[in-house]
């Protein structure tokens, strides 16, 4: 069986559909909210590579490349985030970020 | 684009502002880390203040045709110079506001003024994007200067609260957006708006098209906070330092709005305006019921802001769901009284103390009227122009909005719209009733700082001056949306 574009978009929108369940259904870890958004971030790169081999056009790549670049500035900022909640709050556990509601 | 721009292909002089904030950000950043105290600090932040001004009277000068710069990927024209201006001064008239209540806070350290201009950096290559690459590099920019100023308050569980839960559901939004980015680009082999939007007008919308322009939206909907993507809004709000709420409630709104017009009218338009029209027209009916039922049982004033700027979007996006030149138009308009109503708003809550605790709830309102009157008379004004009530300010930016939307003959939206205004008006008011006639609460702290009282006046004056001619800003506003006559 040839590997062709389907293959590809079926597996990125696969690994984008888990990043976004990660994120919503995880009641434990807000580590685990990062590593969803990574996967998204990496689902969509994989789609931008797949479209810009089987389009002949370099665009996406270029575009991958600063997805890449930008996904490690987030995660950065985010984990930078996560350190200042912890040693206010003593826990990253997704249910005891609640503080404020309603 | 180099083969449909005339212009040389790195035409510095086009993005000249957003050059001159960049260097100047870099270079009051390396300031800052060589005067490492209070002092230096406070250099920092008049030098942003400065700094910001400059890049607003360049954005604002830069007159003349559309021009392209860096080879296609970025445009100054009429709308993005006309954001430009509003993002640059109100960031400006920000940063003077929030010098005292960050320096009683022991907040104002070099990063602060630094970090705001990074963020409007971020804003103004938003505004001036014709390429998905460079939508997304200004989008992250100001979204990660955003976090962290969110959570600039390291000490408290609510700012860092809110930080997170700000990055979280950005960096969601980020993926949505980058995902359905992917999809356009899989459909029209192209990043760039002008080429895509001649590949649609060539072909029929595809599938991979529309999933792609729906993932768009949705992502561009979380950064303008409309429901139902709005749930980030009220808590980030609540738990950022009031300086920073007021930030994110006044130029951020302008730059992902224009953004949202950038990508609508440039890129999806005109070809595809029946197929995104819907999608906007339930935003805007959906943000415009959230905003204005949700915030009835409000008790804080800052979260009542943030339901206040869900509605506020709702109804900008009315305009925006037109389509046309008027719609644009409109959208422009509605965001540049939108700010300046909430830059005199914040204003007065940045004021708000009392035995030097920072106060948010609005029954430290009640009886305002004995106690100040000319702060109750000003935020009364107010009040009434973001209920709409004419002949104040805020009624005419719905009537712009309502016109656009009339041409395009979206009249279920109008009577939503109506239904929103109408309920929406009933907490402004409310608040208009515990200033006057509630019992007098006891006062807030000493006299209140010149800038405050001027930026309140002033944006109470412009509500009520708007009516003679709208004071030029709908001719610029109009002047700017002509790239959209069809």
């Amino acid at each position: 069986m040839e590997i062709g574009l389907t293959h590809y978009l079926t597996v990125a929108s696969l690994l984008f559909v888990i990043g976004i369940f990660g994120i919503f259904l995880n009641r434990k870890n807000v580590i685990i909210i990062l590593m969803s958004i990574e996967l998204m971030l990496l689902a969509v790169n994989i789609n931008f590579v797949a479209f810009s081999t089987h389009l002949n056009d370099l665009g996406g790549q270029v575009f991958t490349m600063f997805v890449l670049t930008v996904a490690a500035a987030e995660a950065a900022i985010g984990l930078a985030i996560l350190v200042c909640f912890h040693r206010n709050r003593g826990t990253i556990a997704v249910e005891d970020v609640n503080v404020m509601r309603g | 684009m180099l083969t449909t721009s005339p212009t040389p292909v790195l035409n510095l002089a086009a993005a000249a502002p957003e050059l001159l904030l960049a260097i100047g950000a870099l270079a009051l950043l390396m300031v800052g880390v060589f005067r490492q105290n209070q002092a230096g600090a406070l250099l920092v932040h008049w030098l942003t203040v400065g700094l910001l001004t400059l890049a607003g009277i360049a954005a604002f000068l830069g007159g003349g045709d559309t021009q392209y710069a860096f080879g296609g990927v970025f445009v100054s024209d009429g709308v993005s110079r006309f954001a430009k201006v509003f993002i640059f001064f109100g960031t400006a008239i920000i940063l003077i506001l929030s010098r005292q209540y960050m320096q009683r806070a022991k907040l104002l350290i070099f990063e602060f003024p630094v970090l705001v201009a990074l963020a409007a950096l971020g804003m103004a290559m938003m505004v001036s994007s014709a390429d998905l690459i460079a939508l997304y590099m200004g989008l992250e920019l100001q979204s990660l200067s955003l976090y962290v100023l969110a959570s600039f308050r390291r000490d408290s569980v609510r700012s860092t609260e809110a930080g997170l839960k700000y990055f979280v559901l950005g960096a969601l939004s980020s993926g949505l957006l980058l995902f359905g980015a992917s999809f356009v680009y899989g459909a029209t082999v192209s990043t760039e708006f002008v080429v895509i939007a001649e590949r649609i007008a060539e072909g029929e919308p595809n599938v991979g098209l529309v999933i792609g322009l729906a993932f768009v939206l949705a992502g561009l909907a979380f950064k303008i906070s409309a429901a139902p993507f709005h749930m980030w809004t009220p808590d980030v709000y609540e738990g950022a330092p009031t300086p920073i709420t007021a930030f994110m409630a006044t130029a951020p709104k302008m730059a992902a709005a224009v953004l949202m017009v950038r990508v609508l009218y440039d890129g999806f338009g005109p070809t595809m305006v029946p197929e995104w029209q819907q999608i906007v027209s339930f935003l805007a009916a959906a943000s415009m019921l959230v905003g204005s039922i949700a915030a009835i049982g409000q008790t804080d004033i800052k979260r009542l802001m943030a339901y206040s700027s869900i509605g506020h979007m709702g109804f900008a996006l009315v305009g925006m769901a037109a389509g046309t030149e008027a719609g644009a138009t409109s959208v422009l308009v509605y965001l540049a009284i939108y700010m300046t109503m909430n830059l005199g708003v914040f204003a007065y809550i940045l004021t708000m103390r009392r035995n030097d605790v920072a106060m948010t709830k609005i029954s430290d309102l009640s009886g305002l009227w004995q106690r100040d009157g000319f702060s109750a008379l000003c935020l009364t004004v107010l009040m009434f122009s973001l209920a709409g009530i004419p002949p104040l300010a805020g009624f005419w930016a719905k009537w712009y909005t309502f016109g656009a939307a009339v041409e395009a003959g979206l009249i279920w939206l109008l009577v939503i719209a109506t239904v929103a205004a109408v309920i929406s008006a009933f907490y402004y008011l409310r608040l208009v009733k515990i200033m006057v006639f509630d019992e007098a609460a006891e006062g807030f702290d000493g006299p209140m700082g010149g800038e405050f009282r001027a930026v309140l006046g002033l944006s109470a004056a412009v509500m009520i001056l708007f009516v003679i001619g709208g004071l030029g800003v709908t001719e610029m506003a109009a002047d700017a949306a002509t790239i959209y006559a069809r």
